[in-house]
């Protein structure tokens, strides 16, 4: 069968591609719209390094298809800041929260937290560290991480 | 790329699927939700010649009313289920157990009819599943049947469907009455496939005995398992009268084959177990005295 056509949209960009069904959509954003901010950390769905939003919804893209993407509209961390480079609110937390230290996982951390407060706007801290349980970090020891959610939220 | 080559189908209604299937046989896979079959994927331990997607199929996304049960198309995500008002008022047991799957990012993709027909024996919707006596509808070019839980699952990722038939629902009964339910896991860390877990359902009689108990164990061997001796336990026993601790024992004690691994050996997996029955029991049957 070979490679299938898609159509979807980056960031706001529209793109047509054909894609091997098994290149996954992490791959698809670093390799072929070379988006290098989605960070692959394991590749089997425990780390959420490689976490985008796909109509919206934050999902794993290690974990889907670009084949399934067919038609989606896909947010990655290249497109969390304003187009004129002004940092949204959780980027703007996490540095002034040290809430990264050597920042492998801060991609997956901001598009995770950034839809966990939309949907969400003032977690509780019981309701933030569940929300922060899909995604790892092996340097900060959460403390800032969490710390700058918490102020994302309040910065609302 | 990590997983091997494979063609990609995706058939636009059920029936299309089940022909799809039909051509492949066990050279393909259904691919729903992907949250557990594209991780296999990736790690290459499993490989298929042709996966088919029916992930976009509209009839298969729908959580509905259907006479007595609630009907869970088999390509419903765990978050549409997670947000359901008719799933938590139909089938409490469901909306206790999507917010133990995976995590959020998990659940936006993941379906139930997919973790039903991947079958771990740790995971949760499995259990609930077989506690409720749950049918799993499954469709071949030989028509449509219907499969009871008891012999739905038939070992470590194994279930009774065939490799050219396409799950494409699954009907819950609907308890009635004073009814209490809950599901209790442990886990290494939230969102980690659970040690060992309990899903629970107790119904009680206008005189605080209980009518009806379902306890179901993940966890705890090959298959999820039902703990007969400990429903045949509660069922006529006052609340007030009941040992708990005692019945979490009971569930337990005639299970042989208890898996060990490094997160538990046999016997603290067996332990945990009858702890999480005792804490389901304990929650279930507080939230049926108070209907």
């Amino acid at each position: 069968m070979g490679e299938v056509e898609i159509s979807l949209s980056v960031n706001g960009h529209a793109r047509t591609d054909a894609v091997e069904p098994r290149l996954t959509l992490a791959d698809y954003l670093r390799e072929r719209c070379q988006l290098t901010g989605t960070h692959l950390g394991c590749e089997h769905g425990v780390c959420g390094a490689c976490t985008v939003l796909v109509d919206g919804a934050a999902v794993r893209s290690c974990l889907v298809l670009a084949v399934q993407a067919d038609g989606a509209e896909v947010t990655t961390i290249e497109g969390i800041a304003a187009p004129d480079g002004t940092l949204s609110p959780v980027q703007a937390a996490f540095r002034e929260c040290h809430g990264l230290q050597c920042g492998f996982c801060t991609p997956g951390f901001v598009v995770s937290a950034t839809a966990l407060l939309r949907d969400n706007p003032d977690p509780t801290d019981d309701e933030l560290r569940v929300g922060l349980a899909g995604n790892l970090c092996r340097c900060t020891g959460y403390q800032g991480i969490l710390a700058a959610v918490r102020r994302a939220a309040e910065a609302g | 790329m990590k997983p091997s080559r494979f063609d990609y189908h995706r058939p636009t209604s059920p029936a299309e699927a089940a022909e799809v299937l039909a051509e492949l046989g066990d050279t393909a896979r259904v691919l729903a939700g992907g949250q557990s079959l594209l991780p296999m994927l990736n790690l290459r331990l499993a490989y298929f010649d042709h996966l088919v997607d029916v992930g976009r199929i509209e009839e298969l996304r729908r959580i509905e009313q259907r006479e007595g049960a609630l009907w869970l198309g088999a390509a419903a995500v765990d978050a549409a289920v997670e947000r359901s008002e008719l799933v938590r008022d139909a089938v409490p047991l469901l909306a206790e157990a999507s917010p133990l799957v995976g995590h959020f990012q998990i659940r936006n993709r993941g379906t139930v009819g997919g973790s039903i027909a991947h079958a771990d024996p740790a995971a949760e919707y499995p259990a609930v599943a077989l506690a409720l006596d749950a049918e799993m509808v499954a469709l071949s070019v030989r028509g449509e049947r219907t499969i009871p839980a008891a012999s739905f699952f038939t070992g470590h990722w194994s279930t009774a469907l065939e490799p050219d038939e396409l799950l494409v629902g699954v009907s819950f009964p609907r308890w009635a009455g004073r009814c209490g339910f809950a599901v209790r896991e442990m886990a290494r860390r939230h969102g980690d496939f659970a040690v060992a877990g309990a899903a629970v359902g107790v119904q009680l009689d206008d005189a605080s005995r209980v009518q009806r108990a379902a306890v179901a164990l993940f966890g705890m061997g090959a298959t999820p398992r039902r703990a007969g001796p400990a429903e045949a336990a509660l069922v006529g026993a006052g609340t007030g009268e009941l040992d708990l601790a005692e019945v979490g024992r009971l569930a337990v004690d005639g299970m042989d084959d208890v898996p060990a691994d490094l997160h538990g050996s046999s016997g603290y997996r067996r332990r945990v177990g009858a702890v999480m029955v005792e804490r389901a029991l304990g929650a279930a049957i507080e939230e049926a005295s108070r209907g």
